[in-house]
């Protein structure tokens, strides 16, 4: 199990270290093989329909997600993991 | 089943996957097929290929729910881990660009390929609709390759290994890279279905193949351990939750 760790880690610094130090531009496939792709044949992507990647309007997207997420989850905790053992509870005091 | 624990399992589930979203670090486009570039005609089939699946995978949720436990949360968990693994950018140095995982392997062997399909429609729609990630057109595209071809590829090809006596570690392996390779193959079926002109659909389809190997070919073999790491994980600590390891205990 060790052994598998420190593979793990020393792949993970090998794969971080040549990300930092190759210069690349990191851009996604989709622009750089499937829109050449789509454009190559005329058909290039619309406009997203609801464009969130606008100014801070995507942090606003993310932090709304988390409260609605974090508050329905709460709302149905009991639900979602179950209510507490009531023995264990108990035994706890 | 009342429509009200169906609406209710239904903002569950969205509830867990609109938290994944909140841990989103930004958007990330890559396999997704995104808005406007399917023709119409071959948007519309590929809805339509997509629709009985995601129906079959709300039917054997409703059916496995009742009286199941700890499975409901546990489906939502795993489908907020696929939106969050199918968005997140990891660069991959070999090729200089960056290309996401889709976690469907681990899942399809977690909570099975049908309800794979239904996780992988709901954080689909989410990213087409918050994130400019695929888009509403080609949701159906989206779908069927990301949820149904990439689970019951993984799916099949983890029986199969367990089946020949081979570790379940190496099962899992096997069915996280495939996949992400079958998830990818799909797109670029769809894309050379859709786009190519008369006598180019073999080309294109193996042009942009050959493009996502120097981003997939790391990426679906880091999934797979991925997914041999975290199927060993839960097998070591609630060998319940997975399904053929129940089973083999039940025998």
């Amino acid at each position: 199990m060790n052994r598998i760790l420190v593979a793990g880690a020393a792949l993970a610094a090998l794969w971080g270290g040549a990300v930092l130090f190759i210069p690349a531009t990191w851009i996604g496939i989709d622009e750089g093989i499937v829109g050449k792709v789509a454009e190559r044949a005329g058909r290039p992507a619309w406009e997203p329909f609801i464009n969130t990647d606008q100014g801070d309007l995507l942090l606003f997207v993310f932090l709304a997600a988390g409260v609605a997420g974090g508050f329905v989850m709460g709302y149905y905790f009991r639900e979602l993991f179950g209510a507490p053992d009531k023995t264990e509870r108990e035994a706890k005091r | 089943m009342t429509i009200t624990t169906t609406t209710r399992r239904a903002a569950r589930l969205t509830a867990l996957a609109l938290a994944g979203l909140a841990l989103a670090p930004e958007p990330a486009l890559a396999m997704h097929i995104s808005e406007g570039i399917l023709p119409a005609p071959w948007a519309l089939l590929w809805y339509a290929v997509a629709a009985p699946f995601v129906w079959m995978g709300i039917r054997t949720l409703n059916q496995c729910s009742p009286g199941a436990g700890v499975f409901k949360p546990f489906v939502g968990l795993v489908g907020a881990a696929v939106f969050i693994i199918s968005c997140m950018p990891i660069p991959v140095p070999v090729a200089g660009t960056t290309a996401h995982p889709c976690g469907v392997g681990l899942a399809a062997i977690l909570v099975g390929p049908w309800i794979t399909t239904l996780i992988s429609s709901v954080a689909l729609a989410l990213q087409a609709l918050f994130l400019a990630h695929g888009g509403i057109t080609t949701l159906g595209a989206n779908i069927t390759s990301m949820g149904v071809f990439g689970p019951f590829a993984a799916y099949a090809a983890f029986r199969l290994v367990m089946a020949m006596g081979v570790s379940g570690r190496a099962a899992a392996f096997t069915a996280g890279v495939v996949g992400d390779w079958v998830t990818y193959m799909g797109t670029s079926l769809f894309l050379a279905l859709g786009l190519s002109g008369p006598g180019e659909f073999w080309g294109m389809f193996a042009g942009i193949m050959v493009a996502f190997v120097p981003t997939q070919l790391p990426l679906g073999i880091l999934e797979g351990f991925v997914s041999a790491g975290a199927y060993e994980f839960i097998r070591q600590r609630r060998p319940e939750l997975i399904p053929t390891q129940a089973r083999e205990a039940a025998a």
